[in-house]
């Protein structure tokens, strides 16, 4: 852990100032974010007082046809999230600028009706006027009984933080798309299910009406047609005309998997082999067992039970009848499934802004440092590389809430469960899952340009660049009355968008069809109009979701600026030259003359009256230059838009919260509720959906451990000997509390390069030499019984290879500690109040070790000799020397970094593939009894 | 409370920090024999040969073959110098059956399985290219396992040792009895030889437990009741022999109670190696060096161990190690000891016992030894434990350390921790060499 997003807060100006003079300054990109507006000297954590909501929710709306843009479902579905926000008028919103409900029907020239795969549109939009901002992803679903068999729906993550949604949007794309797609797949299930009733209906009302007709027949014998009879043909005909045309629906709707496979950049979905495997043994713990069947026994089984009702040909106006509810449009398992992936993305966007970007920046920083970062941190951080990842993890998670178990144990077979159940759904190709392939080429470009381009670009600026490779739409639409002043750009895109939203929509719809331009910035606000060069790259971005489209090559992927190679000349290319290309692109902020430099004053006014219009997602760069180690975050924002948490309500606000926040009290007992210092740690943190157990355990960890050090005068000793690879023995009789030890101590635990931390949390056989090996901490159960006596004897007779804290007697048996390092970990009288403070603070120690580590590891010249004649004690005094004057290491410090850089020598040389033996290392050392 | 001598955890002299445990085993782990510089095997009770790499710890092979325990097993080098070497191992099992392992490839060569009892020890005698069995008779094959001779039935017991001789002699040890053969070149073959029984020694009381060739001149034997005799090797005959010697005749002020307490386990001579000036014999718990120049014992550990050492052997730097059934491994060093005629050993050692009362005249002849000749003391200087049983056997690596192999079916390498670290970043800068990663990459 590089950065703690807690101390962040707690920085004041002067302090830094005092800091940054004594020591040269690090490397821009290793800093620590400050919080950009601390010169302001407003609270950073007073809430946005312009937003009617208390905290980022989630909002599910539909365009009915009945009755317009309506709320469907919240999540959390809480009425106190929105509080006294405008659900019905935000949905309009929302559903006003859903351009695509592009009808189906009858086409010209084609006889029957055309089912459209339509991809998502994603749009952010912000209403100053409710305060609230919106990450907005539409998608149809298709219901029989709906005009055109579409439904148009949208899925809107509404915060009243403008810059969350826009430095997330790259994020929160991903996972809307997730959940849509599985959303969209339960629905082409239900779609199916429904078609091959109505099929069977028609079927049943002709065999009816033929045979009605054949008496008719029969019984007239005066040679000419009733009008009865008449009646009847027409009808049969009609239904046989029905019948036709919803064969040929269902053949659409089937096709559409192989459809997107014959797209030349369709990768379809392919899970891992392993999980494949797992797949026979996880079907059958399926909700419900029909999931586990194939699609087609499925539909056939469900078929034959359904019995077949007469029908009239012509189905009713869609007036007549209620529509179906989402829930219904959906298979009820995948409907879950979304649900689940929607509360997922609530939990890991919320919480302040900051704490999402220091995480990802911490992410990224550590994932460089691959030589040392395994020794101390969370093996699942560090392997959650891709949103695929996550999005199994969340997977995972949704799984157990359908199980109503708690998310946060999910274990990793509910992982294979979902992905198992993708794989037999309804449509026995592989399911189309676009995001995924998007996703797989994302990291990578992150990666490579923030490797290359670290000292000029943040590496978010490189997501978003990710994002605009994706193909996806994105929109800036200011909702308020838009400015006169603007003018069409060649896209014919910035139509004002009228107070109608039926107008609106159409229009928007219209314009889709012709246009293939994606990005619209629909500016009313000049001195908002800043646009930094960064949005050159999100011009030409096409729009793709028509399947028509995608045979034309120039639309499918805007990919030469995303190169790398280029990112070079991105930073070279002029302002000037960036007006120009956003002018030609959409003809805005033309008479703005903010668009050359922003103006200071930005920040103070953040909210316009008329109408709020905000740039294409992406961090500037100018708040990073303005601000030493600047935070990358908005120029524009205002010290008030930004953080809106404290308020007390946020915390009671849902069932989620409080639990976090019981949770976090749990574990807090030490906990002072004073002044701003402690506030910002209120805020419950946005968990990584694989980390949120993890995120938990550092808080426990982090504040038994703090309890620790303050309660044993020996702990310094205790984590020496941790830190050292001498395996510490927690012996105790009582469960609870020796594992409560351990878990405090674990966070002190090396890890040797293997999967886990080598920590066995309760052991109750003897000790083996074998097991010195595997864990460097154990617990261990005192018992009076015979077996407890060979648990000590076995005890007494290793003694010489681990250190034992006897937590009933309360005494410590291990070698002697004389270095300064450890005190620093771990001062009694720290002023740290909180666990996962403390576990950073931890963490950045043990980062700084580990860099000595690396440093000590990889100098040729301490390990081997210079010259072929130079004798090795020289080489011996040469990093003796090091050590101690070098590294500033003192008595057994030395040791510490010592065995850390052998773990690093260990890691290194591991064959891949090949598990390494492992190894005990120990010393002669003499052992003394501690005693409280 | 003991009386065995301890170390503490602090120990300096001792070279090993670091260890590597080698699983593979699924009973007690009998023997170790080194095929290389860097290579051994082991064998024991699930009749299993496992091949190590000893640097790495890296199991090379598993051999499976044998049906029931180990019971004997040898290296067998070609020696020839026409063909390259070639490193085979022979093992002899409780099913009867002799085996011939290549140890490069992991095959096994040929097995012969016309045994009528169980083969207890296998020689090779390089000299002669043929190697001997030994088991209820004598039987000698060649290196194409054709058996050229075997003697009548000597025993249902089995010879229990074997050792060559000089002379194309091997002297067997046959219960109480020492048995000596000579092989005779046959008339009628070219390679054929004939085995001829020469001589029986019938001076031990018990059971031979140890044979050992000090050099060519010289041969021990120990027995169970704590005899040890030095013999010609050329014409048989007694030496020297030191009966009882763990009491009496080195050590007069040796009560009689102690003799009556000590049962034959802990008087017999478990195992023996020697170097040019001393034998070394594991007698009960204890450790003895014997000198042979002066026919006498020098040194000794009456209680080194908690329980019998069942192998010892001398390394360089005149350090001893001994493995013992308490599952410890023990170094000593032999030390030529100040004259402090204050602090006389065995005197010492009684009290230990908590026999105080050492009377005068045991002092004095004590005394009386010490003017013409050095006193040498066994010091300990470091302790390995790590096995949860019997210590079987150990092979001693030189630098590369030590493998000891246990009841507990582990078998340890016991490592220099210094040198290890060493040559990992040896080895880690050849890697970054190898792979560029030394160039400056930005």
């Amino acid at each position: 852990m590089i950065s703690a997003p807690d101390v962040v807060a707690f920085t004041r100006e002067e302090e830094l100032e005092d800091e940054l003079c004594s020591e040269p300054p690090l490397p821009e990109e290793y800093s620590v974010p400050l919080f950009p507006f601390a010169s302001h000297g407003t609270n950073p954590w007073a809430k946005v007082a312009s937003s009617k909501f208390t905290r980022d929710f989630i909002l599910i709306s539909e365009f009915s046809e009945q009755v317009g843009p309506q709320p469907l479902l919240t999540i959390p579905d809480d009425a106190k999230v929105s509080g006294t926000f405008d659900l019905n008028y935000f949905s309009l919103r929302i559903m006003s600028v859903d351009y695509q409900a592009s009808f189906v029907g009858h086409p010209p020239g084609s006889a029957y009706p055309k089912l459209n795969f339509v991809e998502d549109s994603k749009v952010v939009l912000g209403d100053s006027k409710e305060g609230a901002f919106a990450y907005v992803h539409h998608l149809t679903l298709y219901d029989l009984e709906a005009r055109g068999f579409v439904r148009p729906f949208c899925m809107a993550y509404i915060s009243a933080d403008e810059h969350k949604i826009m430095q997330q949007f790259q994020e929160l794309s991903a996972e809307f798309s997730k959940a849509s797609e599985c959303l969209k797949t339960g629905n082409r299930k239900a779609f199916a299910n429904e078609l091959e009733k109505k099929l069977k209906d028609l079927d049943y009302t002709r065999t009816v009406l033929h045979n009605e007709t054949e008496i008719q027949k029969k019984a007239n014998d005066k040679g000419y047609y009733t009008t009865q009879a008449i009646e009847k043909a027409n009808e049969l005909a009609s239904v046989e005309k029905s019948i036709i045309e919803h064969q040929d629906l269902l053949k659409q709707i089937r096709s559409y998997p192989y459809r997107k496979l014959k797209e030349s950049d369709f990768h379809p979905y392919e899970p891992e082999s392993a999980l494949d495997q797992a797949d026979a043994g996880c079907d059958q713990d399926l909700p419900t067992s029909d999931l586990a069947e194939p699609g087609e026994t499925l539909l056939c089984a469900q078929t034959l039970s359904y019995t077949p009702k007469l029908i009239k040909a012509k189905s009713a106006k869609c007036f007549d009848k209620k529509l179906k509810t989402l829930e219904e449009l959906c298979d009820i398992y995948f409907f879950t499934q979304t649900l689940d992936q929607l509360h997922q993305i609530e939990r890991t966007f919320r919480g302040d802004v900051c704490y999402l970007l220091t995480d990802q920046i911490s992410r990224a920083l550590l994932k460089q440092q691959s030589v040392t970062n395994f020794l101390f941190e969370d093996v699942s951080f560090l392997d959650e590389k891709t949103p695929e990842k996550q999005y199994r993890g969340c997977q995972g998670l949704g799984q157990d809430a359908l199980d109503r178990k708690c998310p946060e144990e999910s274990p990793a077979p509910k992982v294979v469960i979902s992905l198992g159940s993708y794989k037999s759904s309804v449509e026995c190709v592989p399911i189309k899952m676009e995001q995924e392939m998007e996703d797989s080429q994302e990291p990578k470009l992150t990666e490579s340009v923030t490797f290359e381009q670290q000292e000029n670009l943040d590496y978010l600026d490189a997501d978003i660049k990710g994002s605009i490779s994706s193909g996806e739409s994105i929109e800036v639409l200011g909702t308020e009355k838009s400015a006169s002043g603007l003018t069409k750009s060649e896209s014919q895109a910035s139509l004002p968008v009228s107070p109608s939203p039926q107008a609106g929509r159409s229009k928007v719809g219209s314009r889709r069809t012709v246009s293939e331009d994606s990005i619209e910035v629909l500016s009313t606000c000049p001195s908002e109009s800043l646009i930094p060069e960064d949005f050159k790259a999100s011009y030409p971005s096409a729009i793709n979701e028509e399947p028509y489209a995608d045979d034309e090559e120039g639309g499918l992927r805007f990919t030469p600026k995303l190169n790398p190679d280029d990112v070079d000349e991105r930073g070279d290319v002029s302002k000037e030259e960036n007006l120009v290309q956003v002018d030609s692109a959409c003809c805005i902020g033309k008479e703005s003359p903010s668009f050359l430099e922003p103006l200071p004053e930005l920040g103070q006014k953040p909210c316009d009256e008329d109408g709020v219009v905000r740039i294409p997602p992406q961090p500037s760069r100018q708040g990073e230059q303005g601000l030493r180690g600047g935070f990358p975050c908005h120029d524009g924002v205002a010290g008030g838009l930004l953080p809106y948490e404290l308020d007390s309500r946020y915390l009671t606000g849902s069932r989620e919260v409080s639990k976090s926040s019981l949770d976090e009290c749990s574990d807090s007992t030490s906990y002072v509720s004073s002044a701003a210092s402690t506030c910002s740690d209120r805020t419950p943190s946005p968990a990584r959906p694989a980390c949120q157990a993890s995120e938990r355990h550092k808080k426990k960890a982090g504040q038994n451990a703090l309890r620790f050090i303050r309660q044993y005068p020996f702990a310094h000793p205790a984590i020496y000997s941790l830190l050292s690879g001498r395996t510490l023995v927690v012996l105790g009789e009582e469960e609870a509390i020796v594992k409560k030890l351990v878990t405090a101590l674990s966070i002190f635990v090396p890890s040797g390069g293997l999967d886990a931390k080598p920590v066995k949390h309760w052991l109750t056989a003897p000790l083996h030499v074998v097991d010195f090996q595997k864990w460097k901490l154990i617990g261990l159960q005192r018992t009076v019984s015979p077996a407890g006596v060979n648990v000590l004897h076995a005890l007494s007779r290793y003694s010489r290879y681990v250190s034992i804290l006897d937590a009933d007697s309360k005494t410590l048996r291990c070698p002697l500690y004389k270095g300064t390092l450890v005190s620093r970990l771990a001062d009694h009288r720290t002023q740290i109040k909180r666990g996962s403070t403390y576990y950073m603070h931890v963490q950045s120690v043990l980062t700084q070790l580990c860099s000595k580590a690396f440093l000590f590891t990889f100098c040729h010249h301490l390990h081997l000799p210079i010259g072929e004649r130079e004798p090795e004690e020289c080489v011996v005094n040469r990093r003796m020397n090091f050590l101690k004057l070098q590294l500033g290491l003192a008595n057994e410090d030395l040791k510490i970094v010592q065995y850390l850089a052998e773990l690093l020598k260990l890691r290194y040389l591991q064959e891949p593939g090949r598990r390494a033996s492992p190894l005990l290392r120990f010393d002669y050392v003499p052992s003394f009894l501690y005693k409280i | 409370k003991s009386s065995v001598q301890t170390i503490g955890e602090e120990q300096i002299q001792n070279p090993y920090t670091e260890l590597l445990v080698l699983k593979g085993h699924q009973d007690i782990v009998r023997f170790l024999v080194q095929i290389d510089d860097c290579r051994f095997a082991s064998a024991g009770d699930d009749g299993i040969i496992f091949l190590w790499n000893a640097q790495t710890g890296e199991k090379l092979f598993e051999l499976h073959g044998h049906t029931q325990k180990i019971t004997a097993i040898a290296p067998f080098s070609s020696s020839d110098a026409s063909e390259e070497k070639k490193n085979l191992i022979l093992t002899a099992s409780a099913d009867r059956t002799v085996i011939v392992w290549d140890c490069t490839s992991g095959r096994q060569v040929q097995k012969v399985s016309c045994f009528h009892s169980t083969v207890k020890c296998l020689t090779v005698l390089q000299r002669l290219d043929v190697w001997l069995s030994g088991g209820s008779d004598l039987c000698v094959w060649n290196r194409k396992l054709d058996l050229l001779c075997k003697t009548s039935h000597l025993t249902d017991a089995g010879i229990s040792a074997l050792v060559e001789l000089p002379k194309n002699c091997v002297v067997a040890a046959v219960g109480k009895e020492l048995i000596i053969f000579r092989l005779i070149p046959s008339n009628d073959e070219s390679e054929g030889w004939n085995v001829l029984e020469v001589k029986r020694l019938v001076d031990h009381q018990d059971n031979i437990l140890s044979l050992v060739s000090v050099n060519d001149l010289t041969f021990v034997t120990g027995s169970h009741v704590g005899e040890l005799i030095v013999w010609d090797a050329l014409d048989w005959t007694k030496q020297a022999s030191e009966c009882n010697f763990w009491d009496s005749s080195v050590h007069p002020d040796a009560q009689p109670e102690i003799k009556l307490s000590q049962s034959p386990n802990e008087t017999s001579v478990q195992h023996l190696t020697s170097d040019e000036e001393c034998v070394f014999a594991a007698v009960g718990k204890g450790i003895y060096v014997y000198n042979l120049q002066m026919k006498r014992v020098i040194a000794c550990q009456r209680t080194a161990h908690d329980s019998s050492v069942l192998h010892i052997e001398k390394v360089p730097n005149r350090q001893l190690i001994s493995c013992s059934e308490d599952g410890s491994v023990r170094i000593w060093e032999l030390r030529e000891k100040q004259q402090l005629p204050a602090e006389p050993v065995p005197t010492g050692f009684f009290n230990m016992w908590g026999f105080g009362r050492a009377n005068k005249q045991a002092n004095q002849a004590a005394k009386k030894m010490q003017e013409n000749t050095p006193m040498h003391v066994l010091e300990l200087v470091g302790d390995l434990i790590g096995h949860s049983s019997a210590v079987q056997m150990f092979l001693y690596f030189g630098e590369l350390g030590l493998a000891t192999c246990s009841a507990d079916h582990l078998i340890i390498l016991w490592k220099d921790g210094e040198r290890e670290s060493r040559l990992r970043s040896l080895t880690l800068f050849q890697k970054l060499a190898q792979s560029g990663d030394l160039q400056l990459k930005f």
